[in-house]
This record gives structure tokens, sequence and C-alpha cells, in this order.
């Protein structure tokens, strides 16, 4: 059940990251002035009726991110009270840490008149927030704690250090695209794929550069995915938990990249741009998937010495240790994520 | 009697100054009329006898683009108000297809001895029929500016200076005023409204009263203008400035005229 309501946390986040990347697409970060309140009134008292234009995309982002808030706030205390894990709970105290740092850095960009140090933070923050409530969903997992259906044969370390490097590469490539997004640069370099009719532009300025940036980052992103892939296919062709999110990655990657050409050709048509934002998100949370199940060994193993020293939760050892148990209920049933 | 008669006198010069002085010019009428009172501080005074004048033109050398057209359908109160296909006001040329209107001049440099009065009488623009009046103006420096919403939906009016303290003010109600003063001068302040994209505005804010946006046929006036050699500026939206240099002696008028000429790559 805790598991039901994590994915749905997922879902919710993703729908908060489309209507964030709405507000910053229709330029309607500022249609609202104050905060916390909305043209002086109470966020959740400002009437339907002025939801008109602008302020509908900014105001309806405000109230999507108060309702995943409250969501964080239900998983976090159920977290604590439910799991025996209790480097678990603290990372659902973290996660409610990280909503609410956003909420702040949300009110901050609009009183301060949307700084681009303040917005890319608020980007940057976003996805690490949707990666805590994925990860925590996967945590919570049956197929994660009952070990997979192959966990005895170990992972090698090639692929957890490919995988990691693939979901830090995508973050780092997710906070230049940010930062290009809110210091105006989405159509620095104005065609696709040549660059001013070059393959290398003719011309520099700071835009230019950051927008030049991101494009190599998504080349960089697309090749290391594509050998992740490659690696997973080739490795561990077996194990469907890891090669569902290689295949999907892959997918992702190749709709995240035409709409990244689209969003250049459409001269930033906002819906585009919007999905972009939101495929680029799924992207990272996919290869941290397929990072978390190549490391879940080592972070289970580590979760089990913690429930055994500080929880003293003796149930869990069968449930968290299935490898050492073969007879766990969860592995019989060949439960999965 | 005769001290209190002196009293009366200078109060009757200084209301007449002030009047003079008037708001500012968010009307067509030159605010440079305003300058022959003015005289504060260490300036000289202006003086009125020997004024001269500025007059002329903005002109475009060439086919202007087309006015991007605007999709207000996302309120209501926006589409009732404006029943017909709208536009952006970016580009107002004339019937003869020369005359540039909203275009801004001004005297950018060589009024340095004098100093002007700050009128009290504030500057205005509305928000009206989700646009806003006007849509190019100037005013001075330590003049209130007020800010009026006659819509009967939510504005925000958000200035977006470099020299001057950025502000971002909602007016949800119909009928909902504020006021807010400039206090460096800058060329230009642009004005949007982030709920309506489309709505967006430019005011100058300068120290002195030599300037006046041209009319529908592009036509502008700077009258009362102490001799003197003068940098004029002529400021667009989209088609950058121009700049003339202009000497004039006492009650001389000269005339100036700002061509503009339209970029191949100049979009709304």
């Amino acid at each position: 059940m805790l598991h039901r309501f994590a994915k749905f946390l997922v879902a919710c986040t993703v729908l908060l990251i489309l209507a964030g990347s709405l507000v910053t697409s229709h330029d309607a970060g500022l249609s609202v002035p104050d905060w916390p309140t909305s043209y002086g009134w109470n966020m959740f008292t400002f009437p339907p009726s002025m939801w008109v234009a602008n302020i509908l995309y900014e105001h309806g982002h405000r109230l999507i991110a108060s309702g995943v808030g409250f969501l964080t706030i239900i998983m976090t205390v159920w977290l604590w009270m439910a799991e025996p894990r209790r480097w678990l709970r603290w990372f659902g105290v973290a996660t409610l840490g990280s909503v609410v740092a956003q909420g702040l850095l949300g009110g901050l960009t609009v009183l301060f008149f949307l700084p681009a140090a303040i917005s890319t933070a608020h980007a940057g923050l976003a996805e690490i927030f949707f990666c805590m409530t994925v990860a925590i969903a996967i945590f919570t997992s049956p197929g994660w704690i009952a070990g997979y259906h192959d966990a005895s044969e170990d992972i090698g370390p090639p692929l957890r250090r490919l995988a990691t490097f693939a979901t830090l590469l995508i973050y780092t490539q997710i906070l230049v695209g940010a930062t290009m997004r809110h210091t105006g640069a989405g159509l620095a370099i104005p065609d696709f794929p040549l660059m001013f009719g070059h393959v290398i532009p003719d011309h520099w300025s700071q835009a230019i550069a950051i927008h030049f940036t991101h494009r190599v980052g998504a080349l960089l992103v697309t090749l290391t995915i594509l050998t992740l892939f490659a690696h997973v296919w080739s490795r561990y062709r077996h194990r469907p938990e890891l090669t569902r999110p290689a295949a999907f990655i892959v997918a992702l990657v190749a709709v995240q990249v035409t709409l990244g050409a689209l969003t250049v050709l459409s001269k930033r048509d906002p819906l585009i741009n919007s999905v972009h934002v939101v495929c680029g998100a799924m992207v990272l949370t996919t290869s941290l998937v397929l990072t978390l199940r190549a490391w879940r060994g080592s972070i289970a193993d580590r979760g089990l010495r913690n429930a055994d020293s500080h929880d003293g939760v003796q149930s869990a050892i069968p449930i968290y240790n299935p490898i050492r148990n073969p007879q766990s209920t969860i592995r019989n049933e060949g439960a999965r994520a | 009697m005769r001290l209190r008669n002196t009293w009366v006198g200078l109060l009757g010069i200084a209301l007449v100054g002030t009047l003079a002085c008037g708001g500012g010019s968010s009307e067509t009428k030159p605010a440079a009329s305003a300058a022959t009172t003015a005289a504060a501080g260490g300036g000289s005074k202006v003086d009125a006898a020997t004024a001269g004048d500025v007059k002329g033109m903005a002109v475009i050398d060439g086919a202007a683009p087309t006015n991007t057209a605007i999709k207000m359908n996302a309120d209501p109160v926006c589409m009732k108000a404006n029943g017909t296909p709208q536009s952006q006001e970016t580009y107002m040329v004339a019937a003869d297809g020369k005359g540039l209107g909203n275009v801004f001049v001004y005297v950018k440099d060589g009024l340095d001895k004098f100093t002007f009065d700050t009128p009290t009488e504030s500057a205005k623009i509305d928000q009206k029929d989700c646009r806003y009046h006007p849509h190019v103006f100037g005013m001075r420096v330590g003049q209130p500016l007020e800010i009026l919403n006659s819509d009967p939906t939510l504005h925000n009016i958000h200035a977006l200076p470099k020299d001057n303290a950025e502000f971002n003010n909602g007016q949800p109600i119909q009928g909902m005023k504020m006021s807010h003063t400039f206090d460096k001068p800058e060329v230009m302040v642009p004005f949007k409204c982030d709920v309506h994209g489309w709505m967006n505005a430019y005011v100058a804010v300068l120290n002195h009263p030599y300037f006046m946006v041209t009319d529908k046929d592009g036509k502008f006036d700077l009258p009362n203008l102490p001799p003197g050699t003068y940098t004029l500026e002529a400021w667009h939206e989209k088609l950058g400035t121009q700049v003339a240099t202009v000497t004039i002696g006492a009650k001389e008028s000269k005339d100036v005229t700002f061509t503009f000429k339209p970029v191949a790559t100049a979009t709304n």
C-alpha cells in the first residue's frame, strides 16, 4: 500500500513538473506577483473566476505544489510509522525537507523577480525531489525488497559505475538546460541541427555558449545511454529489472532529442517546450531506477545492517535479505517493481 | 501692504509655473511647454523670451513589418472588450506610409546647465481593454506615476528598469490605483503585464521636460527650448534609436527628421 502511495506521489510530481514548466514556457512566473498569497487572497481561497490567462499556470502550479507537499507529508509520516528501515524513514524526512525548500525557493524567485540563480536552483531541486520520490517508490517496491529474481548474481562494478555516471551526467545536462531556460538562451542558437549554418557556431556570446553546452550535453547523454543500453543488453539480458529501464530510457532519449529540436524549430512553442522538460525529468529518473537497481545489493545490505543494529525489527530480516533467506515469501511470489 | 503684494505676486508666479509644468507627457501635448518656468537649484532659468523650437517628424524608410496578431482568448474580459482581431502596437504608421507614431523624441544632451522643478501632478498609465494607455510616454524623475486598472479583470504591472528599482504589483480589482516614483533618469523602462503577455508599454524617465511621443502622423514638437546646441534622440521599441544634433538660436525654429529603416529581422 505504501508503495502504491509512493507511485501516486511520483505521478503527482510529474504533473507538478509539467505545471512548473508550463509556467516558465508561458513566461507566467510573475503573473501572480505576491507570495504566499495570491493577489492578496489566501492561496486556497483565491476565486477560480480570477484564474485567467497566465494566472492559471502560476496559480495552478502553486496549488499542485501544495498538494504534492501535502502528499509528501503523508508519505513521510507513513514511512516513519510503518517502515522498519531506519535509513528509509530518514530518507522520507529528507524528501519532505526538499519539498519544503522547493516551495520556499519558488516563493523567493517570485519575490525577487525570477533571478536566474534562484529559478535555476528551483528547477534543479525539483529534479532532486522527483528523484527522491522515485527512489522511495523503488525502495518500497516488492521487487526491490525481494532482491529481484536473480539477485544472487552480482552486478559488476562497470554497470554500477556506468549507470551512476549516466544519472549524474543527465542531472548536469538538466541543470544546463534550466540555466538556458532561465537566462533566456533557449533560442540563442536559432537553427537545428546546424548552428548558425555551421557545425560549430561562428560567433559567441554567453547565451550561445550556454545553448551550445546544452546541445553538446545532449550528444554526450545520448552516447552514454546507448552505451549503457548496450552494456545491459549484452550482460544482463535475462534481468528484466535492468533491461526494461535500459530500453525505456533509449526510447525516452530519442523522444527527448526530438522534442529539443522541435523546441528550437517551433521557436519555443510552450507545450513542446514544457513536455521537453518533463521528458528530461523522466530520462533522469529512469536512469536513476537503473542505477538503484544496479546498486541494489549494496544498498539493501546497508539497510539490513541498519535494521539489525538500530531498529530491532527481527521480522525485517527474512524480508529484506531474501538472498540469505531463500524462503522469503515475497521472493517466492516473484514480485517485482 | 507693499510686502504683501510682493508675496501675492510671487505666489501667483509660482502657481502659474506649477500649472505650466503640468504632469507627464502621457497626453500628446508636448511636455516641453513646461520648461519656461522651470528653474531650481543651481541651474540657470530658461528665458522664455529667447526660447526657440524644434519640431519635426519620425519616418520609416520602407514598408513597416506587420504587427503581430494578438490572441486574447485566454481572458474572456479581454475578448469581450476587443471584438475585432487585435494586433500589437509596435508599428504605428501614418496613412502616407511614412510617418511613424509612438516614437519617443527627447533632448539627450545639452541641458546640463539648466535645472527644472519636479511636477507634482501625476503622470498616468491606464490598463484599459487589456492594453496600456499610453503605449509610450515620458515622465520626470521624482514625479508620481498613477497606475490605474480600468478593466474588470486582473492585471499586474511589472516594471523592468535597469537603473531604477524593479517592481511588480497586482491590481485585481477594477478601479484600483497605485502610485510609483522613479528616482533616476532612464530611457526606457519597459512595463509588462505577466497575466496578459501581449500587454507592454514603455516609459522614459527624464530630469527635464523636453520630450514628446510622436503622434499618429509621426510629428513631434519641442517648444520653449533655450538657445543652444542639443543632441536629440528618437527611440522606437523595435527600430532602435536615431540621433540628431541641432543648434538653435534665440527665437529660432528648426526642423528635424528622424528616419528609421525597417530591419530584415524585425519582429514583434
